[in-house]
């Protein structure tokens, strides 16, 4: 539901950078995204037209990099994909599991001209 | 034949991006998306350090009794503290003035279609404050139970309430606000006798998405449990008070 406004604030930021680097227009911008970040990447993929126009990102491709999530199992040490909070470690089935990847939600860069 | 290396139709495939126009030129950003919320909710923090309050964000999905838990809390505990409440809703004023009519300090937020509050709205909300002194700050979000989740405030925790006439499951639904609250209330247990509400599986749920999350069941009608509550609320206060004069800090 707040990915509207993530949206708008991703493409303040990198509307923002391309000004600072004396861009006219940005061709693509790519985003990392975590599968535990609490953004539906899709969602994004849909606000980002309507939040790109009139800016220099109009008509800009977006690249979202959809970046898996891991875990560490503070009881076995164990790692594990970890997607969702609801997973049990696979090795020894406890639940207390250290989040080591997947809360991404970064701007990390736009091909200007 | 390929204009960028020259290899011919047939020859092998590589990937050449956006290959028919000369690549722009890439400008790092690595920026967080969530940093300049980040930011702000550090601020929060350091104006409540040093004001030696402790601040609690309220999360929960609309109509689980967060209003009615603050003004039952607030009526049995605001002889033993100074408290104010910040008041998160889309539209109206009903609950600031509900909270307001206990006597304690209160100020509505209006989001208009946010659906969370961020650490911004909280830190001019707080310039309401100014000058008062106090002990706890009690923020009420937006009735909503996957937005806020992602919203640093800066507060020293987030409380999530679920109450009975909800599903158990619920964690297993929303397992990111169930997993980012320390603390979860089951409220309104007085209703349980006409409920199918397994309240054992629904503690068990929260725990296999938390297992660090402190539960207290409680009803504000009848009062069940809200000493469990208050008690607990103490030991945070003589908590936080400790940590504040240890580093200098006036509580």
């Amino acid at each position: 539901m707040h990915e509207l406004g993530l949206t708008q604030h991703l493409v303040k930021i990198a509307e923002d950078a391309a000004r600072q680097n004396g861009a006219t227009q940005v061709r693509s911008v790519k985003v990392e995204i975590g599968a535990l970040a609490g953004v539906v990447p899709e969602s994004v993929e849909f606000c980002f037209e309507a939040c790109s126009r009139g800016t220099l990102l109009e008509g800009s491709r977006l690249e979202i990099i959809f970046i898996p999530g891991r875990g560490r199992c503070y009881d076995c040490h164990a790692e594990c994909a970890l997607d969702t909070y609801t997973v049990a470690c696979p090795a020894c089935g406890g639940f207390s599991l250290e989040r080591l990847q997947g809360e991404e939600l970064r701007v990390v860069e736009v091909e200007v001209d | 034949m390929c204009t960028d290396c020259g290899c011919g139709p047939s020859g092998h495939h590589h990937h050449h991006p956006a290959a028919e126009l000369s690549p722009g030129r890439v400008v790092r950003i690595e920026e967080d998306l969530l940093a300049k919320n980040n930011r702000l909710a550090a601020g929060n923090r350091r104006l409540f350090q040093e004001k030696g309050l402790l601040v609690y964000n309220l999360v929960s999905s609309p109509g689980s009794g967060k209003t009615t838990l603050l003004e039952r809390t607030l009526s049995d505990l605001q002889h033993e503290w100074n408290f104010a409440v910040l008041e998160g809703d889309q539209q109206t004023s009903n609950d600031a003035e509900r909270i307001a009519a206990t006597g304690v300090p209160a100020v509505q937020i209006n989001t208009g279609s946010g659906c969370h509050l961020d650490a911004h709205m909280v830190g001019h909300g707080m310039e309401n404050f100014a000058g008062l002194p106090l002990d706890i700050l009690m923020i009420e979000n937006v009735g909503n139970l996957v937005c806020p989740a992602s919203f640093d405030l800066g507060e020293d925790a987030k409380i999530a309430l679920l109450s009975v006439t909800e599903g158990e499951d619920k964690p297993l639904k929303y397992p990111d606000m169930f997993k980012a609250a320390d603390i979860l209330l089951l409220t309104k247990i007085d209703l349980l006798p006409y409920l199918r509400f397994d309240i054992e599986k629904c503690k068990a749920f929260a725990r296999q998405v938390n297992p660090q999350v402190r539960i207290f069941e409680l009803s504000c009608q009848n009062g069940a449990g809200l000493s469990s509550w208050y008690d607990w609320l103490r030991q945070e206060v003589a908590a936080k008070r400790r940590a504040a004069s240890m580093t200098g800090v006036n509580g």
